[in-house]
Order: C-alpha cells, then structure tokens, then sequence
C-alpha cells in the first residue's frame, strides 16, 4: 500500500512533470506504450491523484476538478503528439527498409506477339471498312472454275501459266490450292446483292521456292467493287485513299498498262511511297483493272448495267517494303524474334 | 522477249540519242514490262587487223605459238588506242596465214567478263593486244582458232572499228510480253508499240516482202477431230528453194541479232527460219525437200503413232496431237517442234518452207503433253497474225536467195481458211463512261486506227474492225483498254467512290480477331506455318475430334517428303518450335489460327467436268462446285515449350506443362464467351495420362472442340523436342458457333457471404472436376462459388484414396445467411459426392 497522497499544486505538477519527461523520452511505440501505461494508467500517479477527488471536501472540488482535468490533458496532448511522431518516423524506416532494384524485379508474364502480317491484313481491312467496304472470305482449296474459268481464264490459255499452280490428286477433280483471293470475288458477286464492295483477304499458293522475295504461301488482299457508273477514276481514288492510309498523305499511285484476264483494261500500279527509308521512292505495289464483262458473266451479272473494278496486292511484299525487311524468309519461319519486334503493332 | 535497237529502229524511227532505259520507259507505258538489258559487253578499240607474217616459236609446255606481226592502221596512221599501226602480237591459234583479215582487241580493250586487253609480256614477247576468236567476242561457240573475216565473206579495211562492223555494237532490252499480245512475240509487234508509245513513224515489215504465187506443192488440211471445233491449221503456206548451200557462214550482222535475241546461231538455214520468226512471229519450219515423200497432210495422229523430233527424241502421239505428215507418215509435231526425218543438213540443197497458223488451244495441249514449250509454240498459243504468214514465207524465201545462193522455185502452196476478224461495236460515250476521263473523238479514232483498226461510223457509234495480229480485240472493253493505253493512263483522274453503307466486320471476323489478340496478350507468339505435312504426321495428328485419317494430297508438291495438306495445325506449330530451339530459343509459347484440311474417308473430291467460264452455273451446278470441296474449318493451337519463366532473383524458374496448354484454353474460351471443360482425354500423339478432351456443353448436350495435353515422350524425342511439350488444338469456327449471341446475365446481390471449406475424401481416380459437379449439384442455389484448394495424399488418408477440400462461398439474394443454412447447403453437397464417388467428410 502506497503513501496516502492529496491533490495539491505540488503533486499534480510533480506527477505531470515525471509524464511529460516519460513521454519525452520514449523513443519508439514500446517506450511510449510503457509511458503511457506508467503515467495516465489505473495505477499511475495521476490516475490515483483523480480518484481521490471523490474525497475531496465540497467547496475544493471545483478547483481541484480543474487542476486535474489541465493536468490529464497536458499529458494526453503530449502522449498524441509523440505517438505521431513515432508512427511517422517508424513508418519512415520500414519503408526504407522495403526498398527494391526495380530494375531487378522477377518477370512472371510472358511477352507475346501478333505476327506482323496479321496486324497488317487487319490494318488494312479496317482501312476499308472505314470506308463502308466489307470483309469477304472463301476456301483455300478451291475449285479450278472459281479460281480460273469463272474468272475469264480459258481453259489451255497460257494466262493460266502465269500463276503457278498447285492441283490437287487425282488432277481429274480439277481442284488446287487458290492462287489468288480473286475466288473470294466470284464468291461475292454470287452470293451477294448489288452493289457490292468487299475486300478479300487470306492466302494463297503459288509453287515458287521459298528466296528472299518469294514464298509459295503467302497473303494476298484483293478488291472488287462492282456498281453503276464505276470508272477506273473510282478505282484510281480507292487507291490513293488506301495508299495514303498505308504510307503517309504524300502517297499517291501510277498505273501502267497490263495485262490480266479477269481485268479490261488492266494495270499495273506503282505507289509512291513517301516516307520510305533511303528516300520517297515508286514501288511495284499490284494489279488492278476495271473487271472484265465476262467475270460478271460469270456471276450473273448484266455487264451492260453494271461494271466495276478490282485490285489485289501481297501483302508480304507490302511489310517488306513499309517496314524495309530484306528477307521473306523470316516472315515465314516462325522466329520468335521476328514477331516480338513487332509485339501488337505493326 | 528480247529486241535488238538496231533491228527495232528498222522498223520504227527510235528517238535519236536513246538509251536502253529510255527505250524500256517508251515500252512500259503501253504496257510491256521491262525484263532487263544484254549488250556484248564489249568495249573498243577493237578494229579490224591483217596478218603480216609471223614466226612459229615451239615452247617448253609443247606448245607452238606464232610471234605475228599485224597491221592495225594504215600505213603511217596512229592506232585508236594511239599506238603503232603495226603491232607485235602472239597467238596461239593456227588456221590463219599471212593476209588474213582479223579481229585485234588492242589495248585498253575488254572482253566479257571484264577480261581487260593491255600489252603484257608474255613468251617471251611483249604481246601489244590479241586476235581474237568468235567466242571471245562473244559472236558464237566456235572456238577453233581465231576468226578470220573471210569466212564471214567479209573483206574490210585494216583499221575499221570491228564492233560496229559485226554489229558488236547493239544493245537489246528485253520485256514481258503478256499472255494476251502475241503479236508482240516479234520485231515487228514491238516496233508498233513502241511508235505507239512516242508517236514515231511505224514501217510495218510485213507490207515490205513482196509475195510471189506459188502453187503446185500438194498440202491437205485433214483435221477430223477439231478440239472445241477449232480447226487445227487454218493457214497453210510452203515455198520451196533449190541450190541452197546450207554450209555458207550466218552473216554477222544476222548471228549478232539472234544472239541479242537469246537464240543461238546453228547453222545459216536454221538461223534464217529463226530471223524471220523474231522478225514477224510467224515461226517457219523448213523440211529437206528431198527427203520427203509425196505432199503434206495436216492431220491428228493416229492412236499409237510415233514420232522422232528433232531432239532426236521418240515421242508416242495422243490422237489429240496435231501433225504434219507425207506419205512416210508424221514427220513433224505442228507448231510443236518438226521431226528427224525430213531434217536439214549440210548435204541438204532443196528446201520447202512451211509458215502456217495453227490453233492456239490444240498447240498449247501438245506443247505441255509432250513438255515441249518451243519459241514457236510460245507463239502459236498466243495467237500468230494469220496475214503474215505468205509474206514470212516470202521473206525466207529471199534470204535463202540472198544468203545461201538459192533459187527461187514455183513449186508451194497457198492454204487459208481463216476467220476474218469480227467487228466490234464501240457506242458514244463508252469509254469515258468506263475509264472516268474525257476522250475527244478524234483521240478516239486516232488510237484505234494507230493499233491498225479499221473504223466504220454507225448510228449512235463507230464499228471496229481490230487487225489480223490482234485475236485478243473481242469486246469493246478492249477497244477502251487500247484508247486509255495509247492516249496514257496518267490521263485518268483520282475520284473517291462511296460505297453504301456498310455492316463492319462480321461477329465472327471480330471473335476470331479477339481470340489472336488474347492468346498474343496472354504472352504466345503468333506463327504461321505451311501447310504442307508428312504422311507420317497426318498419321499422327488426324483431326483432334475424328478418327478419319484421310488427308489431301497435292499432285505437284514442292516438298515430295510433304505432300499433304495439313489436318492439324500440331504438326507445322511442331516444326516452327523445333527452329526456334535450334536456334538456341528454348522457352516457347507460340500459337497459329488457320485452316486445316478435312476430307472424310472415301468421299471423292472435285468435278471432272466443269461448267465454262463466261456464264453463271445454275445453283445446281454451283452447290455441286461446293459440295465437292473438302471441310476446311478454321483451328487455332498452341504449344509450349521449355519454361514459363527462367530462375529470376526471388524467383525459381517454371518449366511448363498441361496448365499452361489448359490455361490458354482458358483465355481462349474467355475471348469467345465459350465455357470449355476439360476432361480426361486420350490422343495417339500425347501422354495417355497427360491428355484432355476440351468439350462444351449446351443446351443440346456436350460438344467435343479439341484437345489439350503433353506430347508422347517418345514422339518429342524422335522429333528431337524436349521431353514436356505442351499443346492444344481447338476448332475456333466450332467455338465462334457455340458463343452465345447475346450473354446471360444473372443478378448480383449484395447480403453478405458465409464462406466455409469441405474436405472430402474421396478414391484417388474420381476425377477432382465431377466431384466438384456433384457438390455443385448437391449443394443448390445458395452456393455462389467452389474452388479447389487442395489434393492431399499420405498419412490419414487411405493409399488408394485422397483428400479434396473445397473452399465453398454461399450467398442468398434476400437475407443475410446463417452460419447454419451454409452447413445444411455444404452437407447436402457431400451427399451428393457421397452417393456418386463414395465421398467421405474427412475427420
């Protein structure tokens, strides 16, 4: 059993003090939970100080009552600041003691990648849906009728020569693996309403060996729009508008006269290329020509009333030049490298 | 096809001062494409040289060389290389004597290849320049001794600059002529596009022979099997030449043409049938007249029949086959190639020359039977101007005359049959209408009438006539293409159309793109991979979901060792991660979208007959054309290979296996808004306890749509892949049918979750999915949520048993649930795993 004590000036300040010089010194949240316990507890001085209040005769209490309650404040007051300060000056240190070489953190996801020719075949679908156009697609294994004859190439006519043919056995069955996306045309006008607008593209199979500017499977995009009143001044502008949207506003396109048997007339075009590296160039893009009245034939289609135009272009020879590749080849050989230059952009 | 300048320029007027290019630039607007250039590449001084004297000088290597002394100027003059007019030189070669006029590169010179001339010690000597040999220059193959120029008939002035004397000089371009323009196989075709290109002044060869009758020679066009009623000769010309001398030197200026031209001199009759047809494209065969029995008759061959060609081949004829034949029997394949038989040779002096127009279908068919492309079928399949072909006859007739001391005899014939051309309509208007620029009507007629068309004016247009050389003129799309070319294509304006308005991609272009997207986001590579497979793979990786075996096989494969097309994508993504690991890239993820092949067992392919070109099949005829392809749905795979992650500080490397294949799965259904389950599988190409079926259930019932698993150990190995490859296959077009059109939603509440775990022990061959189904089912509507947190095996558990435990999440959606209706829910759960897999609570 303690000494009996008394609220007096002397005592409230002594038992303040001795708090206020415990606070003072507490120097982490354990020192400070011991003050705290040791001054403002049920045992504390100050605590013992304030029940004896109860005790205290009538006309005192008030003053009394006052002494302690600024007293438990002063010292409540001093408990709180200190307890901040601790808390940020600890959480300081623990944060410091978290830090990491962001450089040499472990990576857990895999990086992967669209190959570059899928993001341009969907560049360049998007390019023509933005124009209303819409996106057609066919087999790749085709029969010989969609992919030459309805297409005006006579049978024993040497344009069929021009495109390198894989058949299909028995070569009776007159199947092959198409040679261009021209199939997905005739496909289009069959089974489509006037007009029609449509891109197509996909692969396609020539027997060329594999070098560094020929792949026997490679992609192909090709264009028909068959309407009333289409000229080749409307084919000429579908041109530059995609060229534009594929190479920058200074491109534009040149035709040349050609050749093709599902065109008349036909041409070759030439892009120039603006932004091309080592300096704005022409280069050899695809072919293209106002449909010939006997591909319409072919579908149905009275030539007398509508006619239209059609274009197509590889679409590798197109990455090659854009992005100035030297090799097909890796284009083809599935190099992880390869595509992870390109990530999701093209 | 290649044009010499000097040639073309004798038929058009080339601008003065013209390079190679230039010419090439004129061509390419009228539409023929450049192919390259050829010279002699040569470069002077190389003049004309006489022989002096010369002492023979024995050697130590055995051999004699002759120490000549050569004149190269004339007497006093300087040499153009500004030395002595009279040089040292030593030879190697003998047939030549004092006198003799040759060929001396002198210094400074050089010869093919970049072989430089400069005086160089040598035997001895200092040698001051070379004679040379034919083949040096480049004039020929003849490579025995030098060439002296009197046997070229040629006897010039010591000091004449040699290259232009033996045409040395020229240059030729060559082009692409397409499959359409036969006419411009010849001089003559590109002489006409070429004026056509710069508006020179066109003299066309075929008005300049004068054709001379001839009748006599018995010739019988006797096809009783015309292919699609085509006539096989339609045009039938011979003239006969005695006295040649078929040992008279090729002059120069003829050998250097056709080696310009790509054709090699043979011999002076042979290269004057070649000059004629690069001249005119009229190809000419000429037969020793002496050595034919009795007249011609152009017929079919006979079943059997058979022929030595000139190749000295024997070829077995299909009764298809066009031949010329005598009383002896075939002796030459029409338009193909002639026959041994009636060759010429030295000995030959009588010569009957043949020029005719064969159908073009009918050659093409015998050309590619026999595998015997000839410049002369080249031609014939595009189509000959059947109005040259007297005046060819004509031509060789003349050269014969001039070149090898012929006479001209009355004895040939004169066959022609030929369609005349058909007019073609061109209404008002129409060409503007087709090409979107103005053409003045006098433009008009002037491009038609320079292509050689003969213009009519009718009511509301003009009538065109195209010329004998242009059989492709057949449809007044062609008439414009000739206006547009002619006048230029830059006249053609830029106009934007505007299509009606479009519906975007379609749902499943936009899934198929959505599922490429996630699985490269989800860290795979895309690759794209040949189609091409092995027997052995399609073996292998028969489609994922049928047993069929059956593959397409390609009649003309690059590869013999792959012929097929592909069933699976398995085995090209197989390859593709066997280069990367070659080439030292190990930790793989890769995926490719594409189509395989599918026929079914049995079922034949195709159509042998096909409807024509020009007309629309009945719909009939075109779901015949469908229905004889084989399935090509689309699929998409993935493989993995070596680890997910390498060893990183703080972290342990993660080799792969089946989660990874299962987790793209995962991603994949996600993309698609597909549910795919997998079940314990089996695929003869994967681990039998490594290998999932992926199915789908619907409404109708489960769908099976791939597979997942690791490869068999034994066929990585042999495939020399590491042992775990992980890969999945699922058929995307199956998937985008069985994504829901519209998604169904249910709501979400907001009472709170009670959450408690279940630990079943249940035999170690339930599979850890179904016993989740079951407590699904048991425990009704107040579960939200089951996952599986555990598989334990070992101590307290039986030793063919195991322990699953759940973590189970309940909720209702009006009240807040007690801890009580959880339990009496999770109980009822285990009741239904205790009464499918004997599932006990484990203590």
């Amino acid at each position: 059993m303690s000494d009996p004590i008394v609220i007096s000036d002397e005592s409230v300040a002594a038992a303040v003090d001795a708090a206020l010089a415990a606070i003072a010194a507490a120097d982490d949240s354990t020192a400070l939970k011991a003050a705290r316990s040791a001054h403002v507890g049920e045992a504390s001085v100050l605590s013992r100080l304030n029940a004896t209040l109860r005790d205290v005769p009538k006309e005192q209490k008030a003053a009394a009552g006052k002494l302690m309650g600024q007293a438990r404040a002063r010292v409540a007051q001093a408990l709180a600041e200190r307890e901040e300060q601790i808390v940020a000056r600890e959480e300081e240190a623990r944060l410091e003691s978290e830090f990491v070489d962001v450089t040499a953190l472990p990576t857990r996801a895999r990086v992967g990648a669209r190959h570059p020719l899928s993001l341009l075949e969907e560049r360049i679908a998007d390019i023509f849906v933005g124009m209303g156009w819409e996106v057609a697609e066919g087999p790749e294994l085709e029969s010989e009728w969609f992919n030459f004859d309805a297409l005006n190439f006579a049978p024993d006519h040497p344009a069929r020569a021009m495109q390198d043919t894989f058949f299909i056995e028995p070569v009776e069955s007159h199947l092959l693996l198409r040679t261009h996306t021209s199939p997905v045309q005739i496909r289009s006008l069959l089974s489509r309403e006037l007009p029609v607008y449509v891109i197509a593209p996909g692969r396609v199979y020539r027997t060329d060996e594999l070098d560094a500017t020929h792949t026997p499977v490679f992609m192909q995009v090709e264009g028909i729009a068959i309407d009333k009143g289409l000229t080749m001044a409307h084919l000429r502008g579908t041109l530059e508008h995609f060229a534009r949207a594929m190479f920058g506003e200074g491109a534009k396109i040149r035709l040349r006269p050609n050749y093709f048997p599902f065109t008349e007339p036909s041409a070759e075009m030439d892009v120039w290329q603006p932004n091309a590296k080592g300096g704005a160039r022409w280069v050899e893009w695809g072919g293209c020509g106002m449909v010939n009245p006997n591909v319409l034939l072919s579908a149905g289609i009275d030539p007398e009333e509508y006619q239209g135009f059609a274009f197509g272009m590889g679409i590798e020879r197109t990455l090659q030049f854009r992005n100035d590749l030297n090799d097909m080849r890796d284009m083809v050989e599935g190099d992880i490298r390869f595509s992870q230059q390109f990530g999701m952009v093209v | 096809m290649r044009i010499p300048l000097g040639w073309l320029a004798e038929f058009v007027d080339v601008t003065p001062g013209s390079t190679v290019a230039d010419v090439h630039a004129a061509l390419v607007k009228v539409g023929l494409e450049e192919e390259g250039s050829h010279d002699f590449d040569l470069t002077g001084p190389i003049v004309v040289g006489e022989v002096l004297e010369f002492v023979e000088e024995p050697q130590s290597n055995g051999k004699t060389i002759r120490w000549c002394s050569v004149r190269v100027a004339p007497d006093g003059e300087t040499a153009p290389d500004g030395g002595a007019d009279v040089r040292g030189i030593v030879c190697g070669a003998h047939n030549f004597a004092p006198g003799d006029k040759v060929v001396v590169t002198l210094p400074g010179a050089v010869l093919p290849g970049g072989f430089a001339i400069a005086a160089r010690k040598t035997y001895g000597h200092v040698s001051d320049g070379m004679i040379a040999s034919s083949r040096e220059l480049g004039l020929g193959d003849e490579h025995d001794g030098i060439l002296r120029l009197a046997t070229l008939g040629l006897d010039p002035a010591v000091g004449t600059d040699a290259l232009s004397l033996l045409g040395l000089d020229d240059q030729a371009v060559e082009v692409n002529v397409t499959p359409d323009r036969g006419y411009a196989f010849s001089i003559r075709g590109i002489a006409r596009e070429y004026a056509h290109a710069t508006g020179a002044a066109f003299r066309d060869p075929a008005l300049a022979s004068e054709v001379q009758d001839a009748s006599g020679f018995d010739v019988v066009i006797d096809d009783d099997e015309p292919i699609r009623g085509r006539v096989g000769a339609t045009v039938f010309v011979t003239r006969l030449v005695r006295d040649v001398d078929p040992t008279k030197p090729t002059p120069p200026w003829m050998a250097t043409r056709l080696s310009l031209a790509g054709i090699r001199s043979i011999s002076l009759i042979v290269d004057i049938t070649n000059y004629v047809m690069l001249e005119l494209g009229q190809p000419i065969h000429a037969y020793d007249y002496d050595k034919l029995t009795g007249g011609i008759r152009v017929r079919r061959a006979s079943q059997g029949e058979k022929l030595v060609t000139l190749d000295d081949q024997t070829r077995a004829l299909d009764p298809e086959d066009l031949v010329i034949a005598d009383d002896s029997g075939a002796i030459g394949l029409a338009g193909v190639m002639g026959g041994a038989s009636t060759e010429i040779g030295d000995s030959s002096r009588t010569v009957l020359i043949e020029a005719a127009n064969f159908d073009p279908v009918s050659i093409a068919r015998t050309a590619r039977r026999h595998k015997l492309p000839s410049e002369a079928s080249r031609r014939f399949e595009r189509g000959v101007d059947p109005a040259v072909a007297a005046v060819a006859a004509a031509r060789v007739v003349q050269l014969l005359v001039d070149l090898a001391g012929g006479t001209a005899d009355q004895l040939g014939s004169t066959y022609s049959q030929h369609a005349q051309p058909t007019p073609v309509e061109l209404p008002d208007g129409y060409i503007s209408g087709l090409i979107g620029a103005e053409f003045t009507d006098e433009e008009i007629r002037s491009a038609l009438a320079e292509i050689g068309g003969d213009i009519v004016d009718i009511e509301g247009g003009l009538r065109v006539t195209p010329p004998t050389w242009r059989s492709d003129i057949t449809h007044k799309s062609a008439l414009a293409e000739e206006v547009a070319r002619i006048v230029g294509y830059e006249r053609i304006p830029s106009v934007l159309p505007v299509a009606p308005p479009g519906r975007g991609l379609t749902r499943e272009q936009t899934l198929r793109r959505q599922a490429s997207q996630t699985l490269a986001s989800s860290g795979l590579v895309e690759v794209m991979a040949y189609p091409f497979v092995s027997e052995a793979a399609t073996q292998l990786f028969a489609s994922p979901n049928s047993p069929a075996v059956a593959a397409v096989r390609v009649a003309n494969p690059l590869d013999a060792e792959a012929p097929y097309l592909r069933t699976s994508l398995l085995p090209g993504l197989l390859d593709i991660v066997r280069r990367n690991l070659s080439r030292g890239l190990n930790d793989l993820a890769l995926f490719e979208t594409g189509l395989v092949f599918l026929p079914e067992p049995g079922v034949v392919y195709g159509q042998t007959e096909l409807p024509i070109g020009g007309a629309r099949p009945t719909d009939d005829v075109l779901a015949g054309l469908d229905s004889g392809l084989p399935a090509q749905p689309r699929h998409v795979a993935v493989a993995f290979a070596g680890h997910a992650w390498e060893k990183q500080p703080g972290l342990d490397a993660r080799p792969v296996g089946l989660a990874d294949a299962l987790d793209s799965v995962r991603q994949l259904g996600l993309a698609l808004g597909v549910e795919i389950r997998p079940v314990q599988g089996a695929h003869p190409a994967l681990h039998p306890g490594r290998t999932a079926s992926l199915v789908v259930t619907t409404a109708e019932g489960e769908t099976a749509v791939g597979v997942a698993g690791e490869l068999l150990p034994r066929i990585a190995e042999e495939a020399h892949l590491p042992r775990v490859v992980a890969v999945a296959e699922l058929d995307l077009d199956a998937l985008i049918g069985l994504s829901p059109r519209e998604v169904a939603v249910r709501p979400i509440f907001g009472f709170p979750a009670a959450t408690q775990d279940l630990s079943l022990v249940v035999p170690r061959t339930a599979p850890a999915g179904e016993v989740s189904d079951a407590v699904v089912r048991g425990a009704g509507a107040l579960l939200e949520d089951i996952r599986l947190v555990d598989d334990y095996r070992g101590t307290g558990v039986g030793d063919a048993e195991k322990s699953l435990t759940f973590a189970l999440r309940f909720r209702a959606p009006d009240r807040t649930l007690t801890a009580g209706e959880a339990s009496d829910a999770k109980l009822a759960g285990l009741a239904v795993a205790s009464a499918e897999f004997g599932a006990s609570l484990r203590e």
